[in-house]
C-alpha cells in the first residue's frame, strides 16, 4: 500500500468512527427512556428507533475496525475505548431532557443523519455507500416520527409548544458543530468518500425550517458555540453514558451475550 | 383520577389490520392508543410489525366499529345451524382435484 493510501485509510477510520459514534451515543440515550415513555406505545417507538441507532453503529464500527486493521472488532471499539477517542458530536451525548425535548434533538440529528446518509450512498467507498444504503431507509422513518410528534407539541397547547420552543433555543447552538467541516471532513470530501458539509446544512436547514414552520416554531438565532465532541473534545455527559455502556465490558472482560 | 377524566386523557383506542403479503387479506392483528390515525399507523408500524409481520396496515377508531351484540347471537346466528345444505358438500369430487 503506498503513502497515501495508508493515509486515506487512516483517515476513513476516523471518519467512520464519526458517523458510528454518533448512532452509538444516540442509541444509547434513546434506550434511556425505555420503561419510562410518556405511554406504552411511544416507549416502543423510542426502544425501535435506539435499535435502528445501535443497528447502524454496529456496521460502522466493525467496518471501522477492518479499517483500522488491529484486529479490533465492533465490541472493542464500542466498548474499551476512552472518552476522547469517541467522535461523535456534543448534541447527541445531551440528557434526554423531557419527552419534548428529546423529540426536538431527534428532529435536528434525524435531518442530519437523512442528509449525510443519502449523500453516503454515492461515496467513494463501497463499504460506506452500502451501509448509508441500510441507514438511509431506518432515517427516513425516524424523521417522520419525530417531526410528526414536534409538529403536534408546537401546535398543540400553550405548555407544549413554550417546552419545545425553549428545548429548541437550548438544543439549536449544538447544530452548528454538525456542518463545521474541519480537515478530516475536507480530505473525506476531496476523495468523493463524504459529501460536502455546506451542502449538507443547506438541505438540512430548508427541511428543519419546513418542520418548524409547520409546528409554529421559530428557528432560533445563530450563536456562538464552543462544543466539539466531533474531535473528541467532550462535554461532562458523555463519560456517564460510558460508565453505564461499558460497566459490564470493564467489569467482566470479553463477556458475551 | 375518576373514570370520566380518565376517558378524557386516555388517547382514543384504533383497531389494527396486517396484510402479511401482497394478495392476502388484512387481518385484525389487536388494538393500540393514538391521538390520530397517522400516529396509529405509526405505532402500529412500532408494535406489529417489527418482526416483519406486514405490508400494509389498515386502522380505524374501535368506536366506528358497529359490532353484533353477543345477546342476539341466537337470533342471529342458530338459525343457519340447521341448513347444512348451505355447505357444497353434497358433491362428488372428481380424484384429479387435488387442492379443492
Amino acid at each position: 500500500m503506498s503513502a497515501s493510501a495508508t493515509n486515506v485509510a487512516r483517515l476513513l477510520f476516523r471518519y467512520v468512527l464519526r458517523v458510528g459514534d454518533l448512532s452509538l451515543v444516540l442509541g444509547q440515550r434513546l434506550g434511556e427512556w425505555v420503561g419510562h415513555a410518556p405511554v406504552l406505545e411511544e416507549d416502543l417507538g423510542l426502544a425501535n428507533i435506539a435499535l435502528d441507532l445501535i443497528g447502524q453503529a454496529r456496521l460502522l464500527l466493525a467496518y471501522a475496525g477492518e479499517l483500522e486493521g488491529r484486529g479490533r472488532g465492533e465490541d472493542e471499539i464500542a466498548f474499551l475505548r476512552e472518552q476522547g477517542e469517541y467522535l461523535n458530536p456534543t448534541l447527541v451525548e445531551l440528557p434526554n431532557g423531557d419527552f419534548g425535548e428529546t423529540i426536538v434533538r431527534q428532529v435536528l440529528i434525524d435531518a442530519f443523519q437523512l442528509e449525510l446518509f443519502e449523500r453516503l450512498t454515492n461515496s467513494a467507498d463501497e463499504q460506506l455507500s452500502a451501509i448509508a444504503g441500510k441507514a438511509v431507509k431506518e432515517t427516513r422513518y425516524h424523521l417522520r416520527y419525530s417531526s410528526d410528534w414536534l409538529v403536534r407539541l408546537g401546535d398543540g397547547t400553550a405548555e407544549s409548544h413554550a417546552r419545545v420552543q425553549s428545548a429548541l433555543e437550548r438544543l439549536w447552538p449544538y447544530t452548528v458543530e454538525l456542518f463545521e467541516e474541519d480537515e478530516l471532513d475536507r480530505e473525506m470530501a476531496d476523495c468523493g468518500i463524504a459529501p460536502r458539509l455546506a451542502e449538507v446544512r443547506a438541505a438540512w436547514s430548508k427541511r428543519i425550517e419546513e418542520v418548524l414552520a409547520e409546528a409554529t416554531l421559530e428557528r432560533p438565532r445563530e450563536r456562538p458555540y464552543a462544543w466539539f465532541g466531533k474531535r473528541g473534545e467532550h462535554s461532562e455527559h458523555l463519560g456517564y453514558i460510558l460508565a453505564e455502556m461499558q460497566y459490564l465490558q470493564r467489569a467482566y472482560p470479553g463477556a458475551r451475550w | 383520577m375518576d373514570p370520566a377524566m380518565h376517558d378524557k386523557c386516555q388517547w382514543p383506542l384504533f383497531e389494527v389490520f396486517i396484510r402479511a403479503r401482497g394478495g392476502l387479506d388484512h387481518k385484525h392483528v389487536g388494538s393500540l392508543h393514538a391521538s390520530d390515525a397517522r400516529m396509529a399507523i405509526d405505532h402500529a408500524r412500532d408494535l406489529y410489525t417489527r418482526r416483519q409481520e406486514g405490508v400494509s396496515i389498515w386502522v380505524v377508531r374501535s368506536t366506528d366499529i358497529t359490532a353484533s351484540d353477543p345477546e342476539e347471537a341466537e337470533a342471529l346466528f342458530e338459525p343457519a345451524r340447521d341448513k347444512i345444505y348451505r355447505h357444497p358438500t353434497f358433491y362428488d369430487i372428481p380424484d384429479e382435484v387435488k387442492t379443492l
